[in-house]
């Protein structure tokens, strides 16, 4: 017991001495769960460190320089809500940023809420972060599981197929993108018919025995929100067994390179899927970003630098407009708040606090060997979100 | 389903059985010669993978870069499984039993940040295997051809074992190692080299499970957590140590899930029923069944009285006064910590203090109670979600669900108990499980009611225990009284007793002692115990979600009271404070911290391997320069 407590002195100690060197910095709590989903978060960290170098490199914000302290969270929401604990009382820090997993993106928005301290959401797609578990200290960047849908739909919808199966990894953002996707086709498309439902668990996806279920289901059509490695088991079978062969697929997320890439020859041609093809956008801010990116890490970005990059801007344009580092002023600024990220300008909404950034949908093909997205378009999240009156009355505040 | 969908789900029940057969053999054999559960068997399927896919492209593609990758990966994890096996589980044999998994459970940590470091983070999803890339018809569906390879080589390994097994001297002496390994022993054989060339060969399985998925599975990251606990279901199904009952568990096991799969969402009584979501579960469900139906899994046997090669077991005696002192001072310390800290650390201290306790809990049934539990989350969770649904959902005022939660976790340790301790040994750490397991997929499942895999959000304090002061001294209490309450049942008649039945069943019984219904109250208090822990902890952070019942949080539960000592009152209070507060300090320090943890756990295993409680113990005689008092409970 003695020696833990002298450890934990001497900790606190170092802890407290360093604070004092560097009084003037503004400081940025930041956890996610590197070590849990690293094929994301790697891009992603360096995505926001970039950001922040940029950010210190022009004068900082106010006057101060930015200083990010970042955790582990280990993917797990105990473990969060101890280590944005130890930010907030020990660090001392002003904000809070990051999360990937949606449980974990909860937690600490609740935490936050608790703790009356802003807490800007990166990647967690959960719809409820800011509808039905929304508070006023949580905003949220990345367009959710409900946006992303909403933007497949209306292709999905104009190919006029009466049969449709889903699959899905069976937890929360499986289960809301079909929940949404149901919902929305059969408005668009009356009559639709859901033929086939798999829902296998996340990670463990039995893709053969999946696929020829599918197949038995005799679909016209497929949407599938898999991701990750459950993503590649399901296309190499699914080719094998020539479950695509005359049959649309859209699948959430499969574009994104991080999911993409590892596909290789294996994928899959003409599936709609939203994603970001890094090296096809050619607008001044995306190849301002990729410049800057490639220069310093040698490496092309994913979907992941992105949002780590627009992330840790959030913050610091939230900042510069609060004009002080105040939680009530910081909130007031955030709402509102209208900024450039490199794939495009976005607003953080007043009414759920929820950011307009889109996502680029188009059709997947082989180039080389490797996965590249076609045909693809920016589809602007802000027209991708229910009317101002479902969403207040979603939100109980 | 038709009749030929039928067909081709059997057939994919039959390809997913070859690899998972063949990891279960491995881990069968392993057990039945070493006695350990490793743990870390895997992340050897999981290497296996990797440097096939490496291999693969070092060789330079083509047949013999696949065949020939395959191959050298199962190899260089046999091994690799060699050297495991000499430089570090050779150390320990002699150690308390299970000490061999906390040194599995460290290694299977290193082995995957080294993954991580080696192979980088992203899917490697590997090659088609040249000559079997495509398709056959059968039935008027196009079924892989890598299947069908698949579906004759599970047999084709099975009838090797078997040849090796009975038909070569080698295979004699594991089969008289696995049914008596002490008197194998003393019969001559060279036991080392046998236990070397068994964990060799069950790597070797390991590796070439996983260098055979190749073509059907990404190489990753997650592959060791999700294979090991299949693998172990299987072993357990077939029933520990036969080879012939992996196979048929693999079999089995497969064969319900793929047609789970293939019924898809079927209406019963007008209301719709997915099995697809089954799948989730499926494997725990059908352990479950076997174990409470078979007690020794498929075509396992009663397993021989095992004697323990480990120390045997001091008997407990009452702390001296010298010792209830130094108790006191810390619990006087611990009580004005916050005159002195504030912030970070009361947090800390709180997530320590609630882990002692669920830590203590564990020890209660695994050390005096000798019922190894590898579910014992599910009582924290239980307490967790009991306390958490009572405030939310019940609007109950919150100390009063903090009183009723554990209830919860007791109601269900009653039930699940009340199975559990008719099994012995691994049986019954397998059953606690197979119970954890599916508390867990209804808890994640139940969106209406539980949250789903979101969990609960909003499950704060009552307002006057609201401040982090008020809230460590909640915890302080709770778990302080817990903890107490629970070491002064292990000094009470009732303690005696079910220390007696853990060390002599049939002496106990003799005397009158009901064993069972003993193990099962102990069962019970120590799950009501967990329920307390699970119900601070979820007030302490404000939302719970499906971990809180996870199997990782079951391993983390054994690895404190591992790392502390199992024969030691205090040791799962030391291996609680160690473990949580080397994993905060660590995972801020250090980006391989997983790699960083293993090691320092593998060396605490090799330098006490009585645990931290044991050294604390010697130490403390030798500082006092008395006889080592037997058991002083340090």
């Amino acid at each position: 017991m003695k020696i833990m407590h002298s450890l934990i002195a001497a900790a606190v100690l170092a802890a407290a001495a360093s604070t004092g060197a560097q009084a003037q910095a503004i400081k940025i709590g930041e956890l996610n769960s590197y070590k849990v989903f690293p094929a994301f978060l790697d891009p992603y960290k360096k995505g926001w460190e970039l950001a922040l170098e940029e950010i210190n490199k022009s004068g900082g914000v106010l006057g101060r320089k930015l200083e990010v302290v970042s955790r582990d969270d280990n993917g797990n929401p105990g473990d969060a809500v101890r280590v944005a604990e130890e930010l907030i009382a020990r660090e001392k820090v002003s904000v809070l940023m990051g999360t990937f997993p949606s449980h974990v993106g909860l937690a600490v928005s609740n935490l936050a809420n608790q703790r009356k301290i802003v807490f800007v959401a990166a990647e967690p797609l959960t719809d409820k972060i800011v509808w039905e578990n929304g508070s006023r200290y949580t905003f949220r960047l990345r367009p959710s599981t409900y946006m992303q849908t909403a933007m497949l739909v209306p292709e999905a919808a104009k190919l006029k197929k009466q049969k449709w199966a889903i699959v899905y990894p069976n937890y929360e953002y499986g289960q809301s993108a079909t929940a949404s996707f149901k919902k929305l086709m059969t408005k668009a498309q009356p009559g639709v018919q859901f033929v086939g439902e798999q829902a296998p668990p996340l990670g463990k996806i039995d893709a053969g025995a999946v696929v020829q279920a599918l197949l038995d289901a005799k679909p016209d059509a497929i949407f599938s929100s898999l991701f990750g490695p459950d993503l590649q088991k399901f296309v190499r079978e699914g080719n094998t067994r020539g479950l695509f062969k005359g049959r649309p697929v859209f699948n959430l997320l499969a574009g994104e390179p991080e999911y993409l890439d590892p596909l290789k020859d294996e994928t899959p041609e003409g599936w709609v899927v939203t994603g970001y093809p890094w090296n096809e956008i050619k607008t001044p801010e995306h190849q301002k970003f990729l410049a800057a990116y490639q220069a310093r890490f040698k490496d092309y970005p994913r979907l992941g630098s992105v949002v780590g990059y627009s992330t840790m801007y959030s913050v610091a344009n939230m900042i510069k407009k609060a004009g002080a580092v105040d939680t009530e002023k910081m909130i007031a600024a955030m709402k509102g708040l209208e900024m450039s990220t490199p794939i495009g300008p976005i607003v953080y909404r007043a009414v759920d606090h929820q950011s307009t950034m889109g996502a680029y949908v188009g059709k997947l093909a082989k180039k080389n060997g490797k996965g590249v997205m076609v045909e693809w378009r920016f589809a602007d999240g802000a027209l991708f979100l229910p009317p101002f009156e479902e969403v207040k009355a979603m939100r109980k505040e | 389903m038709t009749a030929s969908a039928i067909l081709i789900q059997f057939l994919n029940g039959l390809a997913s059985a070859s690899s998972l057969f063949m990891v279960a053999a491995g881990l069968s054999l392993i057990f039945g010669v070493t006695r350990i559960v490793n743990f870390a068997h895997g992340s050897l399927y999981m290497l296996g993978l990797y440097l096939s896919y490496s291999l693969f492209e070092l060789l330079g593609g083509g047949p013999l870069g696949f065949w020939g990758g395959v191959i050298a990966a199962a190899l260089i994890v046999a091994v690799f499984g060699a050297l495991v096996e000499v430089l570090l589980l050779r150390r320990i044999y002699h150690a308390p039993e299970l000490l061999q998994l906390l040194a599995t459970f460290a290694l299977g940590l290193i082995v995957k940040d080294v993954a991580l470091w080696v192979w980088g983070p992203e899917d490697l999803l590997g090659p088609r295997a040249p000559g079997l890339a495509g398709a056959v018809e059968i039935a008027g569906r196009r079924f892989p051809e890598y299947d069908l390879f698949l579906i004759a080589i599970g047999p084709l390994v099975l009838g090797a074992l078997w040849l090796l097994l009975t038909r070569t001297r080698w295979g004699t002496l594991v089969r008289a190692a696995t049914e008596d390994r002490e008197m194998a022993g003393a019969l001559g054989v060279n036991q080392r080299w046998l236990f070397t060339g068994v964990f060799a060969l069950g790597s070797l399985l390991a590796g070439l499970g996983g260098a055979l998925q190749l073509p059907r599975e990404p190489a990753q990251l997650f592959l060791d957590l999700s294979v090991i606990s299949d693998a172990f279901v299987v072993v357990v199904v077939g029933g520990l140590g036969s080879i012939g009952g992996a196979f048929l568990a693999a079999l089995l096991i497969a064969e319900i899930k793929s047609f789970c799969i293939g019924l898809g969402d079927v209406t019963l009584f007008g209301a719709v029923f997915s099995f697809s979501k089954l799948t989730l579960v499926v494997e725990f469900i059908v352990m479950a069944v076997v174990l409470v139906l078979r007690p020794w899994g498929l075509l396992g046997r009663a397993p021989a009285v095992a004697r323990s090669s480990g120390a045997v077991e001091p008997p407990l005696v009452l702390p001296s006064p010298k010792l209830r002192l130094a108790g006191l001072a810390m619990l006087a310390a611990l009580v004005l910590l916050p005159a002195v800290f504030s912030g970070y650390t009361l947090i800390l201290m709180i997530d320590i203090m609630i882990f002692a306790l669920f830590s203590v809990s564990l020890f209660f049934i695994m050390g005096p109670g000798g019922m190894h539990s590898f579910g014992h989350a599910a009582y924290f969770g239980l307490g967790a979600y009991g306390a958490g649904l009572l405030a939310l959902k019940g609007g109950v005022p919150m100390e009063l669900a903090l009183a009723l939660g554990p209830l919860c976790a007791a109601i269900g340790a009653l039930a699940f108990g009340w199975f559990c301790v008719r099994l012995s040994g691994v049986y019954l750490a397998m059953l606690t499980l197979a119970f954890s397991q599916i508390a867990w997929s209804i808890v994640f499942q139940w969106d209406a009611f539980t949250g789903g895999s979101n969990g609960l959000v909003g499950i704060w304090p009552a307002a006057w225990l609201a401040s982090k002061e008020a809230y460590y001294y909640l915890a302080l209490s709770g778990c302080g009284l817990g903890v107490f309450a629970l070491w002064r049942i292990l000094y009470s008649p009732f303690g005696y007793a079910l220390r007696a039945g853990r060390d002599s069943p049939l002496r106990a019984d003799a005397i009158g002692i009901d064993v069972r219904t003993l193990q099962w109250a102990g069962f019970t208090l120590a799950g009501l115990a967990a329920g307390l822990a699970g119900a601070l902890y979820a007030f302490s952070k404000g939302s719970i979600s499906p971990e809180t019942l996870s199997v990782p949080r079951s391993v983390d539960g054994l690895v404190m009271v591992l790392l502390g000592g199992i024969q030691s009152l205090t040791g799962p209070v030391w291996g609680a404070i160690v473990f949580t507060w080397l994993q905060d300090v660590v995972a801020r320090e250090i980006d391989y911290w997983r790699a960083v943890l293993g090691a320092i756990i593998l060396l605490l295993v090799l330098a006490f391997p009585g645990g931290l409680a044991g050294a604390l113990g010697r130490l403390a005689t030798r500082l006092s320069g008395g006889k080592a008092a037997p058991g002083a409970a340090t």
